[in-house]
């Protein structure tokens, strides 16, 4: 595959699409589709069909728009003629129902939202503050391309930046590039990715690996397989791209089993990229060659850790070891392995492509482009966000979120998962970068972002993360196997009100012990949620252990009388939830 | 590298054993196949048995005590068999911070069970997963293969009733 023939098959592919007067794309991703999208597609089709509008109109499957909370999503795009942009309409919570009305309103070009909600639609603005506050490089096809059609990412530059670095620039070029980009790790560490890349190509051995890291696991997070759903061939360009600095033949993409739709988009993916000659022996006639596998995880926390990956991917327990030797000397079968991040190999073609100034230009001076985010919680516009680094929580929360429903008042917000911390109001104006979050007791994390109100008590979100720390240690080193069990069971006491400040005390000190002794990332940040907490929210914590009950009523019971906490425990009559729960 | 000789014993003439063996013979019977090959077995049986786990051992070439490891490090293994049906609560921070213990506690009274345990009938299973990627529907659960979002404690027992009494 040469440049020239690349841009023969999207000119081609552009052409064909153009041919379509309107272009009606439903968002199939994960979240949609739990709203029923694909009975939306089908309906959507057998609409057009039926008013003989097959010329006229094209139905498409596409990604992740964004706005999951509102899905199922659907847009209409309409070619006109003589405007500079074309005419974009968004549907919010579209049924098949809606199907016929949908189709009828591309013929009134020129509805207003008001005559479309007349029809029963629910249309949905695009020029509000979620979407225009945001800045889409990883996302940038999401919701726009058919993730199972290789034609429709090349009509979309697909695939130009790899063979561009393969036919025209050498491995070191770049490397130099990635490096002058300053883009960093997007797994949670924020490791600059160049320098990763060159420790790589440096060594001398001839077997080297790459592996892709798609093993999400921060429960509440969903950013790596929404771009792996929504634009896959992305992912794997940036693979081929880092296979070809480091000098790697083969690759791997480690994905949770949990993710059905990713894994089968990204097996499509790879087969049609190989039949187009972008993958596989003699990439572009050039002596490249590079073959990506799929290995599935099998649900445990530990394997985003890259050694216990590593682990995994030969078959094994997975559990990590200690570094040095780090994978980019000794890694995957003791071979030099290169491990990233989804979303850090989605950052790679986008650089090659419009050079590293560009992308530098994007974020704060020592965190370089964007970040994608799930954001969830007790937040207005729950979805997933791309953001310019640097933006703050507040921006995040209020102007894309649409701050804090039902009138309730913000209390933290939650970011890096089990890894990371709770922020509180008085920090909502700092800037998101990976120094600040980490200035402020957190961590930028792989990207999820749960907001709670006044109704989350903070010890119950410290025991909560605690709990899963708990049940994911692998149980190779004692602080975090036995150290996380009993910082839960301190938690449980506070949080059964059966705890003094003495347990208090104890929490903090088992937090320094467990975070300064244990082998992995897990155990070493194990207790971050309960240090963040215990720094911001102090006075929770006194409320338990003094008697005075848990502030935010979700511990049992909030007079904490003695009396009611016996009775909560044994689930009789009276107890905060059995009303609601006895049928 | 050792190689291997004769085609392995097929614990009985089910199918099933054959698409098994097939995973183990595309990763060239390498130990390093592991799992990829119970994902098969689980894939095709629902569960992993004892039977099973001596099937892979033996294609496979590496020792049960390997095998029976990696089955029970992975959560998403299982050695028992499902119910007839399933319901699966989502307990990612989301969901958790929207009500999934609510959920949880809703079902185990109902049932009795607790996540993981199937009632004694084999109707119903009780899971948890850590995000269903469906946080802006929090809080979700999954019965059967339907996806319920923004789901309330009465609601899906009702649901459950459902898929077990239809
Ligand atoms: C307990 C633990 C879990 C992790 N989970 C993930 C994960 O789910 N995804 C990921 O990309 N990195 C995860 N990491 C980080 C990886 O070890 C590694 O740093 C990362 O994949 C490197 O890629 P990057 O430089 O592109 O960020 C985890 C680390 C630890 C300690
Ligand atoms: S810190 Fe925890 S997860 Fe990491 S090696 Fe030790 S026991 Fe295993
Ligand atoms: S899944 Fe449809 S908008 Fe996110
Ligand atoms: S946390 Fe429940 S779907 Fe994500």
């Amino acid at each position: 595959m040469t440049i020239e023939e690349l841009r023969k098959i999207a000119e081609t592919e552009r052409a064909a699409q153009k041919k379509f007067q309107h272009h009606v794309c439903v968002c199939i991703a994960a979240g949609c589709l739990s709203g029923g999208a694909e009975h939306v597609r089908d309906a959507l089709n057998k609409e057009v069909a039926e008013s003989g509008m097959r010329n006229e109109v094209l139905v498409k499957g596409v990604g992740c728009m964004g706005l999951c909370s509102a899905g199922p999503l659907v847009t209409v795009e309409t070619a006109v003629e003589t405007a500079v942009n074309t005419d974009v309409q968004m549907f919010a919570s579209v049924t098949p129902e809606d199907a016929p009305e949908i189709i009828r309103s591309l013929d009134t070009g020129g509805a207003t939202g008001g005559d479309l909600a007349a029809a029963g639609l629910h249309p949905c603005p695009t020029n509000v503050p979620f979407f225009e506050r945001q800045k889409k490089i990883v996302l940038e096809n999401s919701g726009k391309i058919d993730p199972e059609r290789i034609e429709d990412y090349i009509a979309h530059d697909g695939y130009v930046a790899l063979v561009t670095a393969i036919t025209e620039m050498t491995p070191l070029e770049v490397i130099d590039r990635v490096k002058s980009s300053g883009l960093r790790g997007r797994g949670g560490a924020g490791y600059p990715t160049g320098l990763k890349w060159s420790t790589v190509a440096k060594t001398g051995e001839q077997q080297k690996y790459v592996i892709c890291n798609a093993d999400e696991g921060d429960p509440g997070a969903f950013m790596d397989r929404a771009v792996l759903e929504s634009d896959p061939h992305r992912v794997l360009e940036g693979m081929a791209i880092a296979a070809y600095a480091v000098g790697a033949q083969q690759g791997f993409i480690y994905v949770r089993a949990e993710y059905p739709l990713a894994v089968k988009h990204l097996k499509t993916a790879i087969k049609q990229a190989e039949r187009m000659g972008l993958l596989g022996n003699s990439i572009s006639g050039t002596r490249f060659s590079f073959h990506i596998d799929i290995r599935l995880g099998a649900g445990a926390f530990v394997c985003g850790e890259e050694t216990a990956l590593i682990a995994s991917i030969e078959g094994k327990r997975g559990t990590p070891r200690p570094r040095p030797p780090f994978p980019a000397e000794s890694g995957l079968w003791e071979c030099p392995t290169l491990i990233n991040n989804v979303e850090t190999f989605a950052n790679v073609a986008p650089i090659v492509r419009h050079g590293a100034e560009w992308f530098a230009r994007i974020g704060t001076e020592k965190s370089k482009g964007t970040k994608v985010f799930a954001l969830a919680g007790r937040v207005q516009n729950t979805g997933l966000i791309e953001v310019p680094m640097g933006i703050t929580l507040r921006e995040i929360i209020y102007d894309i979120g649409g701050g804090v429903p039902d009138g309730k008042q913000y209390k933290a917000v939650q970011t890096g998962g089990p890894s990371g911390g709770c922020i509180p109001a008085e920090h909502l104006d700092s800037p998101v970068d990976y120094e600040s979050l980490a200035r402020i007791g957190s961590i930028m994390g792989s990207g999820g972002m749960i907001v709670m109100d006044e109704t989350s008590c903070m010890v119950d979100v410290a025991k909560y993360f605690m709990e899963f720390c708990m049940s994911e240690s692998c149980g190779k080193c004692i602080p975090c196997r036995a150290g996380t069990q009993q910082l839960h069971g301190i938690l449980e006491k506070i949080t059964a009100g059966e705890a003094t400040p003495a347990d208090v005390a104890l929490l903090e000190e088992l937090c320094e012990l467990v975070r300064h002794t244990s082998l992995c990332g897990l155990g070493q940040s194990a207790p971050n949620p309960v240090v963040t907490t215990l720094k911001y929210f102090r006075e929770e914590y006194d409320a338990h252990v003094t008697g005075d009950g848990c502030p935010a009523g979700t511990c049992g019971c909030g007079a904490g009388t003695r009396a009611c906490r016996a009775e909560t425990r044994l689930g009789a009559p009276g107890s905060q939830t059995s009303g609601e729960v006895t049928l | 590298m050792q190689t291997y000789v004769g085609a392995p014993q097929l614990p009985s003439d089910d199918k099933r054993w054959k698409i098994v063996e097939a995973t183990a013979r595309r990763h060239g019977r390498e130990p390093h196949a592991l799992i990829e090959t119970l994902h098969t077995v689980q894939e095709c049986f629902g569960y992993l048995d004892e039977n099973a786990l001596r099937f892979v051992a033996s294609v496979l070439r590496v020792p049960l005590s390997r095998v029976y490891g990696a089955a029970t490090f992975y959560h998403f293994f299982t050695l028992k068999p499902k119910g007839r049906h399933a319901c699966v609560v989502c307990t990612g921070t989301a969901c958790y911070i929207k009500g999934a213990p609510l959920l949880l506690k809703a079902i185990e009274q109902r049932y009795s069970i607790k996540p993981g345990e199937t009632t004694p009938d084999g109707e119903l299973s009780l899971l948890t997963a850590r995000c269903l990627g469906s946080c802006g529907l929090a809080p979700a659960a999954v019965m059967d293969s339907a996806v319920l979002g923004k789901i309330a404690p009465q609601d899906i027992l009702a649901r459950i009733e459902r898929g077990i009494h239809p």
